[in-house]
């Protein structure tokens, strides 16, 4: 069953500005990657999820609830991750995040055990009984997931998470939220406008620009395992290309590279054995799925290659 | 899926879900109101935070113990420490406290941009500035109660038996109704105040700013005007509007309200309503 599901949603501001336009999605258990460049109607779709913006029209079921007019019973059991800094910098993380499940509706004591666990999970140890002010940006973000964590939600809506991270901290932030998804068993959205970062993590994803619905599809329809072999020498690129093709292989190029579609195991000795002969300086020898970037072929996929 | 880097060594506790009890919006404001009661005093957070509360509580503190000991050792009464005329007497240590916890309570989140966290969670928008507001009051009237209270022991146990206790009690709790009049009426213009800026110092200085700026108003309608003119000066300061409806209420000498007192009142009530609808109002706009 569907914890998302939309139907013809759209959300305008004031006359002009159309944020979301006749949106139709469902969105399954499981991490969802939400892509779009920015001021696709990300946010306004999150915040319409929590309640906090009513759609201009059109149907929004989150979790089997209307968020509309059950605002309350949604919004306690979801988790929201902002995509801003929304930290006070004077208190201690435990402090915060213990705050912060009360507010969700935890009694005291549930509260504080939730928070000093959420924190742990998260990789937040000693450091929790420090002022937020002295933290890393990596470890504010670890807070900011834990604050959306603690009360135990069914639903993760993720602004951003790896949003000023250096490529160690995203990729530790990434990691977290697989294993959100995965061994936790809560599902996940996941925004970002790296489309690159969020297909390594999600089961399904969905794309919108200006509003409107993109695509939406399991990650494993998108990038049917067509692996294709990268090749790049750095000289003797015609030798290696003219050699290949007469051992009966397709040859494509990507830039200085050959690219060539794996048709078995013996496809990578061939090409071995084959720069050996020719004594060739091999630079990069790859092996790549079809990028999810590729299928959509839009400027909200321009930035896939940071990923 | 895509080999991930491997973090942390030791956090793999397993994650165990929540089974207990969600006690929702109720339990939420409660909480807020708890939290924002010890915000008030800068608990669960720096030393810093609590010197000026737990300073201004203390001179307050410290005033009560010198009036109470000069009415038992010489049993004279010093009538402007007298129980419903402290907190106006000391109107000035109300209003510094004032700018600087307020800004703590509304200033602090804007500036921390922590409001969206909020508005995600099963809280409202008015649940969370009317339990700001209900904090502030709660702990501005403990504030000036607790001095009444000890000048209260002072007075029972010097006075003569059990009567003496009794009219003792008697001047004591108007006293603590004034106090909590005082507490609403200067909670609900600071807290509007600090709401409308991110800047904690600036909001501090425009708290003080409001209180002081429209004390010397009504000073001069009340030194140059005369007869209604005079005894109406009150309602242009909101220092003059809480003595005003303490004269008319509790008694006291001066200001000279004439008959006005149920104006004074109006205009209190109205005050409130004011500061209290445009703080929900602000709420409802503020970005979330």
């Amino acid at each position: 069953m569907a914890i998302i599901t939309t139907q013809g949603l759209t959300k305008r501001y004031a006359e002009r500005v159309t944020a979301l336009a006749d949106l139709t999605v469902e969105i399954e258990p499981g991490i969802t990657g939400l892509v779009g460049a920015n001021g696709a109607g990300k946010s306004t779709l999150i915040k319409t999820m929590l309640g906090l913006l009513a759609p201009t029209a059109g149907q929004l079921k989150v979790l089997g609830m209307d968020p509309t007019r059950q605002g309350e019973q949604v919004r306690s059991r979801v988790g929201y991750m902002p995509e801003n800094d929304c930290l006070p910098p004077d208190v201690s993380a435990a402090e915060f995040v213990t705050h912060m499940g009360r507010m969700s509706g935890l009694p005291k004591t549930a509260a504080r055990e939730r928070a000093s666990e959420t924190l742990r999970h998260v990789g937040l140890y000693e450091e929790r009984y420090r002022q937020i002010g002295g933290y890393s940006t990596g470890m504010k973000q670890r807070v900011k997931l834990a604050q959306a964590l603690v009360h135990d939600p069914d639903l993760l809506l993720l602004d951003e998470p790896t949003n000023g991270l250096d490529p160690a901290g995203r990729d530790a932030m990434l990691d977290l939220v697989y294993r959100i998804g995965s061994e936790f068993g809560i599902s996940v959205v996941v925004c970002s406008h790296l489309l690159g970062e969020v297909e390594q993590i999600a089961d399904g994803l969905v794309a919108i620009e200006a509003g409107r619905l993109l695509r939406a599809d399991r990650v494993s329809a998108m990038t049917t395992r067509t692996a294709v072999l990268t090749v790049e020498v750095d000289e003797g690129t015609d030798a290696l290309a003219a050699a290949l093709t007469e051992r009966g292989l397709t040859i494509g190029r990507d830039g200085a590279a050959l690219v060539t579609p794996v048709e078995s195991d013996a496809t990578y000795d061939m090409v071995r054995d084959l720069i050996v002969d020719l004594d060739l300086p091999l630079h990069r020898l790859e092996e790549r799925r079809h990028r999810v970037a590729e299928l959509f072929g839009t400027p909200s996929a321009g930035g896939a290659t940071n990923g | 899926m895509a080999e991930l880097a491997k973090t942390g060594t030791i956090h793999d506790i397993g994650y165990q879900r929540y089974t207990g009890p969600r006690l929702g919006r109720g339990h939420a404001v409660r909480s807020l109101y708890a939290y924002s009661f010890r915000t008030v005093f800068g608990m669960g957070r720096s030393a810093k935070a609590k010197l000026f509360p737990f300073g201004i509580a203390g001179l307050l503190l410290v005033v009560a113990v010198v009036a109470a000991a000069v009415k038992a050792q010489f049993h004279v009464e010093i009538p402007t420490l007298s129980y419903v005329e402290f907190p106006g007497t000391l109107s000035f240590l109300l209003v510094l406290l004032l700018a600087a916890v307020a800004p703590e309570l509304a200033s602090r989140d804007l500036r921390n941009k922590v409001l969206p966290l909020y508005f995600s969670r099963p809280i409202g928008r008015d649940d969370y500035v009317l339990a700001k507001l209900a904090a502030l009051v709660t702990a501005v009237s403990l504030i000036v109660a607790v001095p009444l209270f000890v000048m209260f022991l002072g007075g029972a146990f010097s006075g003569d038996g059990l009567h003496g206790v009794w009219s003792e009690f008697t001047d004591f709790l108007p006293g603590v109704l004034n106090a909590v009049i005082y507490a609403i009426v200067l909670s609900a213009v600071a807290l509007l105040v600090a709401s409308l800026t991110s800047r904690r110092t600036i909001a501090a200085g425009a708290v003080v700013a409001v209180f002081l700026v429209t004390t010397p108003v009504s000073g001069v309608l009340s030194a140059v005007g005369t007869g209604a003119m005079r005894q109406l000066a009150g309602v242009f300061s909101i220092t003059g509007i809480l003595s005003g409806l303490r004269t008319w209420l509790f008694g006291g000498s001066t200001p000279d309200i004439g008959s006005f007192g149920p104006a004074y009142a109006g205009v209190a009530v109205v005050l409130v309503a004011l500061c209290t609808a445009l703080l929900v109002y602000r709420y409802r706009k503020v970005a979330s």
